[in-house]
């Protein structure tokens, strides 16, 4: 997998298609970098995100899950993001306490305009699980080789 | 299984240059469900659709994914190929390689590696899809347009002319908005009112243009083509049927002493006022918080007075409804607040004054009826120091990180009228940059310094500091002749930076319109649909995009309404079909749904359901998918998993998850 | 220099600007009380800064006529803040002569609560020679 013996986390970014989505076109656009390890999700909202989306991309192996949506009152949706904030918090917290570190996920409001918060996020967000390393919980052992 | 076809766009060298497209097509070509890979220059093109034709037809595809640039760009122009070939439009799915790799990705084996695990989920969510139809709604042959400012004027009476019913919501008393206080126009040196008054009557007198002044927006529902919007009409005190406009309660109205808010608070008003001589409607307001009677109880002069018996104390604000197809919002801007900079000593002296303040002093109608004075002892000024960019253009958090756009312009005008007029008067304009992008406008700028003999100077001012003798001592550099000059001021103007309306962050908290961190709404597409809003059925004019001048507006104003037309004059318009459903033999009616849906599109019925044999009648979530937008919200919230979306279910998800994971 | 680093590259370090944001406006020069007494005036100290040549800037009138009153910090609308530049400019000074004048536990005495510590602190590199 990776050549030089570097640490490549594996990260799934789920991204609300009227605000982060396009933040994320943007830092694009602008040429703004982030690691190659943030892979992007395509939901209509925030609020698509089902916790169990979040548990299985921790099962096979993702070192770390965030999700974008629009900062609050500015969902396309009108409350869509207040939905997946508390979700979130919820999740996160249970996850916490089984052992999947906070630094693990992250909720973060990036509006269609903020390309360069998007690109420093990630780069942020890639960094910090760096530091932590390889998520060791909740992966099913059958999904390693 | 489907049969899936995978097309890898080079984009030129936008992708090709960092991606190794030859790479993606062979690791790919060996995806479960893959049966055809393959490369082109530029796939939006005639002759890429064309590729996607061919081989849908010879390899019998059902599915198709293209790995190019972001769905937010060519997802629609894919999906109608696909169309065309004779496959489901929603059977296609796009793998972001552009702006999600090869611009941000530098070494090709890590932008390879990605390209290909983002071509993996999409072809295995392509695996789930299912072929979607879309509903049809109706659309309400009528537009809204937020704000009576020249942007809401002009894209009223275009939309207007073209057939369609058109309101205007405006805030304020009267429409003309900013225009209205300007006195003349760059690079024209056209009158502002001689240009604007004519239109202002004419939106008036339109057969299909209704007019809400003193009125605003207060809740709004719906979706394109079907929006429901509540509009609040402010009591006016005053019946608009009976007043005549004659003025006379004005005259005689006995509370004086409230800031007119049309001449920038230079001067005061009436509590019962029409904010000024042209304004449309000529029916005055009372302002309560000025009005004795209203404070007091006692006077009543301005009923007395009126002869046509308008004026009426037990006037009640009014909430009127109203069905829309579009929405134009056209809220315009305002000048930012100067308490942050001290160093002007804007709020220690009358004689520091803002350009837009200027405008009122030059204004024949202002408080100085368009004599230049100083508004401390009414003298006539000798000298002038004009401040660039005050506000604009700043990273701290004083000002506003962008250019305003107007302010070098409007400066030249300023010192031109003011040498033309009064050529005893000296100019100074300190200034970063002279910045006059526009038809005439540089040769504008050159004859306020060649003709009139203004003097540029560039550099900022650090202070402004009132002296015991009424005068205002200047510091300012010349970065040219690297010196510091005090100078000796009569008076002094600044171009401050100009901000979106206070009240554009609620408007669009309701439209559900996108707006950035400077509070101007963001366009559907920052080059190829600047009047659009991403979301469905809003459009912007004006300001409340960005900055402009006039003219711009004016022809930003005429876009708008043209896209509004085009969207008015169809019959039907298509819905999205990615919209939520729920699976009946897993659903138990347990309303947690319906709870959190934002539209209420969903409803319980009771259904008879064959669950396994066992047929009996049970309360099931129906979704109106003419109402459903597709957000999902309802898909987490449902306990027994019975609620998915179409297009972004649940299995399709996890199946990305799985793909990026593995 | 002994340094690893080119001076201008300490220079943005120790002063935590970036020279870079510069419009060339000249709030700085236009706000400065000590403009007149200066030989390179504060908005070109983020010209040297930008073509590396904080030789010349170290050598200047300017590092010792700098009062540090910040005024050009507080209304630089670019947040380049020639003011901190300078005042790196005098810490490379004192770094070459050999660290600080004063030690740590010799402060607090001197401290009057009302001054500003950036004061004290500039004052202490003009001055203590």
């Amino acid at each position: 997998m990776s050549v030089n013996n570097e640490f490549k986390p594996k990260i799934v970014a789920f991204c609300c298609n009227w605000c982060s989505y396009a933040g994320a076109d943007l830092a694009g656009s602008s040429r703004l970098s982030y690691p190659a390890d943030v892979k992007i999700i395509r939901v209509p909202c925030s609020c698509r995100v089902n916790p169990m989306f979040i548990l299985r991309a921790f099962e096979k192996g993702a070192d770390g899950v965030i999700i974008c949506g629009c900062h609050p009152g500015d969902c396309h949706y009108s409350t869509g993001n207040y939905y997946a904030r508390r979700r979130m918090t919820m999740l996160f917290s249970m996850l916490d306490y089984i052992g999947v570190e906070k630094g693990r996920t992250r909720v973060e409001w990036v509006s269609a305009a903020e390309g360069v918060k998007f690109s420093e996020t990630m780069n942020d967000f890639v960094a910090k699980i760096r530091d932590l390393g390889e998520n060791v919980r909740l992966g099913d052992l059958r999904c390693k080789n | 299984m489907q049969r899936i076809g995978v097309f890898v766009c080079h984009c030129g060298s936008n992708i090709a240059a960092t991606v190794d497209v030859k790479k993606v097509v062979e690791v790919i070509a060996a995806e479960p469900g893959v049966v055809h890979a393959e490369d082109y220059q530029y796939m939006c093109s005639e002759a890429g659709q064309e590729k996607i034709a061919i081989a849908v037809k010879e390899k019998k595809l059902t599915g198709i994914v293209v790995c190019s640039c972001s769905p937010r760009m060519h997802e629609a122009t894919f999906r109608k190929a696909a169309e065309r070939a004779g496959i489901n439009p929603y059977m296609v799915e796009i793998a972001n390689i552009r702006e999600h790799v090869s611009w941000i990705h530098k070494d090709i084996t890590e932008a390879t590696e990605k390209a290909v695990i983002l071509a993996r989920a999409a072809v295995a969510k392509v695996n789930l899809n299912t072929p979607l139809t879309p509903g049809e709604s109706r659309v309400t042959k009528r537009a809204l347009v937020i704000g009576g400012g020249i942007a809401g004027i002009q894209t009223a009476l275009d939309i207007a002319d073209a057939g369609y019913e058109v309101d205007i919501v405006e805030k304020t008393p009267s429409i003309g908005g900013r225009m209205s206080q300007i006195d003349k126009t760059f690079p024209t040196l056209d009158c502002s009112a001689c240009i604007l008054t004519p239109k202002m009557v004419e939106a008036a007198a339109h057969e299909k243009i209704t007019i809400y002044t003193y009125s605003e927006v207060e809740k709004v529902s719906g979706f394109v083509g079907d929006f429901t919007v509540d509009i609040r009409k402010k009591a006016r005190y005053v019946d608009a049927d009976k007043c005549t406009g004659c003025g006379a309660c004005q005259e005689k109205c006995p509370s004086k002493k409230t800031p007119s808010e049309f001449n920038r608070a230079l001067n005061t008003r009436t509590a019962i006022y029409t904010p000024f001589a042209q304004a449309i409607p000529n029916v005055p307001v009372i302002d309560t918080e000025a009005c004795i009677k209203f404070k007091t109880g006692k006077c009543g002069l301005c009923q007395k007075i009126c002869a046509a018996g308008a004026v009426d104390y037990t006037q009640k604000d009014e909430i009127v409804t109203e069905k829309y197809g579009a929405i134009v919002v056209a809220t315009g801007f305002d000048t930012i607040s100067l308490d942050k900079y001290d160093e002007y000593a804007y709020n220690q002296s009358p004689d520091v004054i803002t350009s837009l303040e200027l405008e009122r002093v030059m204004n024949a109608a202002g408080p100085t009826h368009g004599h230049l004075e100083r508004l401390s002892d009414g003298k006539a000024p000798k000298e002038i120091v004009f401040i660039q960019c005050v506000g604009s253009r700043c990273s701290d958090d004083r000002g506003k990180p962008y250019c305003s756009k107007i302010c070098c312009m409007y400066t030249a005008k300023h010192a031109m009228l003011i040498r033309d007029k009064y050529p005893d008067v000296n100019v100074t304009v300190f200034y970063i940059d002279v910045r006059t992008p526009g038809k005439n406008f540089d040769e504008f700028y050159r004859r306020a310094v060649e003709q009139y003999g203004v003097n540029y100077v560039k550099g900022q001012v650090g202070k402004v500091i009132p002296q015991p003798n009424g005068k205002l001592l200047v510091q300012g550099s010349d970065l040219l002749d690297n010196k510091q000059i005090l100078k000796e001021a009569d008076m002094v103007v600044l171009a401050t930076a100009i901000e979106p309306n206070k009240d554009v962050r609620k408007i669009a908290t309701m439209l559900t319109a996108s707006i950035d961190t400077n509070n101007f709404l963001t366009e559907a597409h920052a080059k190829l649909r600047p009047v659009e809003s991403p979301t469905a059925g809003i459009f912007l004019s004006g300001v409340v995009q960005g900055p402009k001048d006039i003219p711009e507006t004016v022809s930003q104003a005429g876009a708008a309404a043209v896209k509004v037309v085009g969207l008015l004059a169809k019959d039907k318009l298509l819905t999205n079909p990615c919209t939520a459903k729920a699976d009946e033999l897993l659903c138990n009616g347990c309303s947690s749904c319906a709870n959190v849906c934002p539209y209420g599109a969903i409803s319980y019925e009771d259904t008879l359901v064959n669950d396994h044999g066992i047929r009996e009648t049970r309360r099931i979530a129906i979704v109106n998918s003419a109402l459903c937008q597709g957000c999902g919200a309802c898909t987490v919230a449902c306990p027994s998993g019975a609620m998915d979306l179409q297009g972004f279910s649940n299995r399709q998800i996890l199946s990305e998850v799985d793909a990026i994971c593995r | 220099m002994s340094h690893g680093k080119n001076q201008a590259e300490l220079v943005r370090e120790i002063s935590g600007t970036n020279p870079l944001k510069c419009m060339k406006c000249g709030k700085c020069s236009a706000t400065c009380p000590a403009f007149n007494e200066m030989d390179i005036k504060p908005h070109q100290f983020v010209s040297y800064v930008v073509n590396n040549n904080v030789e010349e800037l170290v050598k200047s009138e300017s590092l010792w006529k700098c009062l540090s009153c910040f005024a050009c910090v507080e209304r630089c609308p670019r947040d380049v803040k020639p003011g901190k530049i300078i005042d790196a400019a005098r810490q490379l000074v004192v770094r070459e002569r050999g660290g600080n004048y004063l030690t740590a536990d010799e402060i607090p005495e001197l401290l009057d609560e009302e001054m500003p510590q950036q004061l004290l602190v500039s004052a202490y590199r003009r001055y203590k020679r």
